[in-house]
């Protein structure tokens, strides 16, 4: 499935300052029996979101109109738990591109980059700031410069370096996908499978 | 230098390697079940492309399915719509499919072993976590997200970074009560629930030798719950004992070639991994966990930490306390308890079954749990009745339900209540895994048993002679 490619990212973010948040509360397992990928944004976060009987639980941060934007900022280990790319399709079909923590679980990363969604990890010292200076003010915007690999706190000198694999990094800035490129070298990993010792 | 038991896997299924960029890996077996491969097969028929390799792909009904009836249609429309997605998909494309009342059906990752898919020096996938459990027989599993189930089924290969390597060694004697579940909720505890990120581990040491093969499945099963990429063991004579004459496992000359390959895979004794823990298994003790993340685990008489003490984030820490409502400081041993989950890829072995059994052999449930006992595949089903463990659990007033991953992540109707506690076999305590408002307590079968019977926290010790 193709995604928007990734370039310069300016936007204000939603903070969620909880460390270790898992795929289970990103999307609980009861909203993964869709056939499609659709909708999965109106259930990302729902139980922090929604109370049983559906409405609004105000003290969430989605439920705040002071916080909107395309990049969702979150505590330590963000994404452990579950492979579900529902997660991922979540957080992307809810409309952020960008997801950043100073340490993320792998397979989350992972699905994130195969969508499209950016990935961040930044320093702690430098998640910090970005918390410290939001809930200061909520307008705040983020510029994430995929190719110079920086994420910038507009407005102050706060700038730091991200890593992203060059082959990634390229895939998202072009939108392409690992499925063309690997069926593009489908004989060579055909030849190889005559060679497995199983 | 010389290599480890992960490299030798890992470097001898490299297709390509991409420079700055991940190692294209091929893959001898795919694992699918119902729930993340319908969008894969979507991408697939968008592509106008078949699976490239159907006989090295697998599938199972396990995620959704109901515990109970299967002989029945299933009640709830989009389960029923995701299975008939996966039996159409899996007939359309030639794979196996061992659907809901097949005898081989159960959880991808009870049924893999059982029948031969699994094996040594293998790489194996499937879009769950829980994949790390084939990881027991020295195969490199780990779980895949939907966008690589898709890349997997068209080209058999995955894109992947080679993880870093660490090796966890544990030797002494286990003590009585402690359980394969016990050593990786121990381990977890002390690495916490991202200690292991960015790493593949290997298990090592006279603990994992002595284990059985279920007990090793267990160990390697739970991996990812410290943020490992998968764990694995090397193959002995045990691996190879349990692995011979299974539907899909090699033979004659086959198993002869495959025995070759196999022997070697042991770490060298020159091999460097870029880290290494050792803990003494003669200190662990039964273990349970007591907050919303599988790190929060401490033995069964312990302390809640204090959040001072705690080393994490103390807000987040002390959410996960409110969720459960417990007290820092505070002890859980004794407190009251209303459901009891015995299966899951963790612990629906006919192994917990026997452990489970064992202790409550000759006694009675407590009136006030709610016990749902799920085998983790017919396989299983089949061997405690044969070994007359069900009559023993119905005498003691169990009931066996039918299998499937059933309460571990409550996709079907086995969900614990909101506020309610179990004591849960499974892998995960996340906020609402087992229903929205659940609190669950992660523990081995024994300790699962021992508060079934007492209906509290108990300490299985005093329950076993």
């Amino acid at each position: 499935m193709g995604y928007e490619k990734f370039k310069i990212l300016k936007s204000s973010v939603v903070p969620l300052p909880i460390e270790n948040v898992d795929t289970d509360q990103i999307i609980p397992a009861r909203f993964l029996k869709a056939t499609e990928r659709v909708g999965f944004g109106d259930n990302l976060f729902r139980d922090w979101r929604y109370h049983a009987d559906n409405t609004k639980k105000k003290d969430f941060v989605l439920n705040n109109n002071n916080y909107s934007g395309k990049i969702l900022v979150g505590g330590k280990n963000f994404g452990s738990g579950s492979s579900r790319e529902h997660a991922a399709w979540a957080i992307y079909d809810y409309g952020f591109r960008c997801v950043i923590s100073s340490f993320f679980a792998d397979i989350f990363k992972n699905n994130c980059l195969n969508i499209g969604v950016l990935p961040v990890q930044v320093s702690p010292n430098f998640l910090d700031k970005i918390f410290e200076i939001v809930f200061k003010n909520p307008q705040t915007n983020l510029v994430i410069d995929l190719k110079k690999q920086t994420v910038e706190i507009e407005g102050t000198s706060q700038i730091e370096n991200f890593d992203i694999n060059g082959y990634k990094k390229n895939n998202l800035l072009n939108g392409y996908d690992d499925i063309d490129y690997l069926l593009n070298i489908k004989d060579s990993i055909q030849t190889f499978s005559t060679k497995t010792p199983l | 230098m010389g290599k480890t038991l992960f490299d030798k896997v890992w470097d001898s299924h490299v297709v390509k390697k991409i420079d700055d960029g991940p190692d294209v890996l091929f893959i001898d077996r795919h694992m699918v079940h119902e729930v993340t491969s319908p969008v894969a097969f979507l991408g697939l028929k968008n592509r106008n492309i078949k699976v490239l390799f159907p006989e090295k792909t697998f599938a199972t009904a396990d995620h959704n399915t109901p515990t109970r009836n299967q002989h029945l249609p299933v009640k709830d429309i989009l389960s029923s719509k995701q299975l008939k997605a996966l039996e159409i998909n899996a007939k359309y494309h030639g794979i196996s499919y061992w659907g809901l009342g097949h005898e081989k059906n159960g959880i991808v990752h009870v049924i893999g072993p059982e029948h031969g898919i699994t094996l040594p020096g293998a790489t194996i996938v499937c879009g769950d976590s829980h994949t790390s459990t084939h990881g027991a027989f020295g195969a490199i599993a780990f779980g895949i997200g939907t966008s690589e189930v898709e890349m997997v089924l068209s080209t058999q290969c995955i894109m992947q970074p080679k993880p870093k390597k660490m090796r966890i060694t544990i030797n002494g004697k286990l003590n009585k009560a402690v359980t394969p579940k016990d050593v990786a909720l121990f381990i977890i505890s002390q690495l916490s629930t991202s200690g292991a990120t960015g790493y593949f581990v290997e298990y090592a040491g006279e603990v994992f030798s002595e284990m059985t093969m279920e007990g090793r499945m267990t160990v390697c099963n739970l991996s990812i719950e410290m943020g490992a990429r998968g764990g694995m063991i090397a193959p002995d004579k045990k691996t190879f004992n349990y692995i011979k004459g299974r539907e899909f496992t090699p033979k004659n000359n086959d198993w002869n070639n495959a025995m070759k390959y196999w022997s070697n895979l042991k770490t060298d004794d020159e091999a460097i991994f870029d880290k290494e823990i050792s803990f003494d298994g003669s200190k662990i003790e039964p273990m349970i966990t007591y907050g919303t993340n599988p790190g929060m685990g401490m033995s069964i008489g312990g302390g809640i930490p204090n959040s001072d003490q705690h080393k994490g984030n103390k807000k987040t820490f002390l959410k996960s306390l409110e969720y459960m409502d417990y007290t820092e400081g505070e002890k859980v041993l004794g407190k009251n308890i209303d459901f009891v989950f015995l299966g899951s890829c963790t612990n629906g072995r006919i192994e917990d079954f026997r452990a489970f059994t064992e202790v409550v052999k000759g006694k009675k449930k407590s009136p006030n749990v709610t016990a749902w006992l799920v085998p983790g595949s017919h396989k299983v089903e089949k061997a405690i009745k044969d070994e007359g463990l069900l009559s023993i659990l119905n005498e003691s007033g169990f009931e066996l339900r039918e299998p499937g991953c059933s309460a571990c992540l409550a996709m079907n109707d086995d969900k614990i209540p909101s506020g309610k506690y179990a004591v849960s076999t499974s892998n995960r305590n996340f906020e609402g895994r087992q229903g929205p408002g659940s609190r669950t307590l992660l523990a081995s079968p024994i300790v699962a048993a021992a508060a079934a019977i007492t209906g509290k926290i108990t300490d299985p010790r005093e329950l076993i002679t």
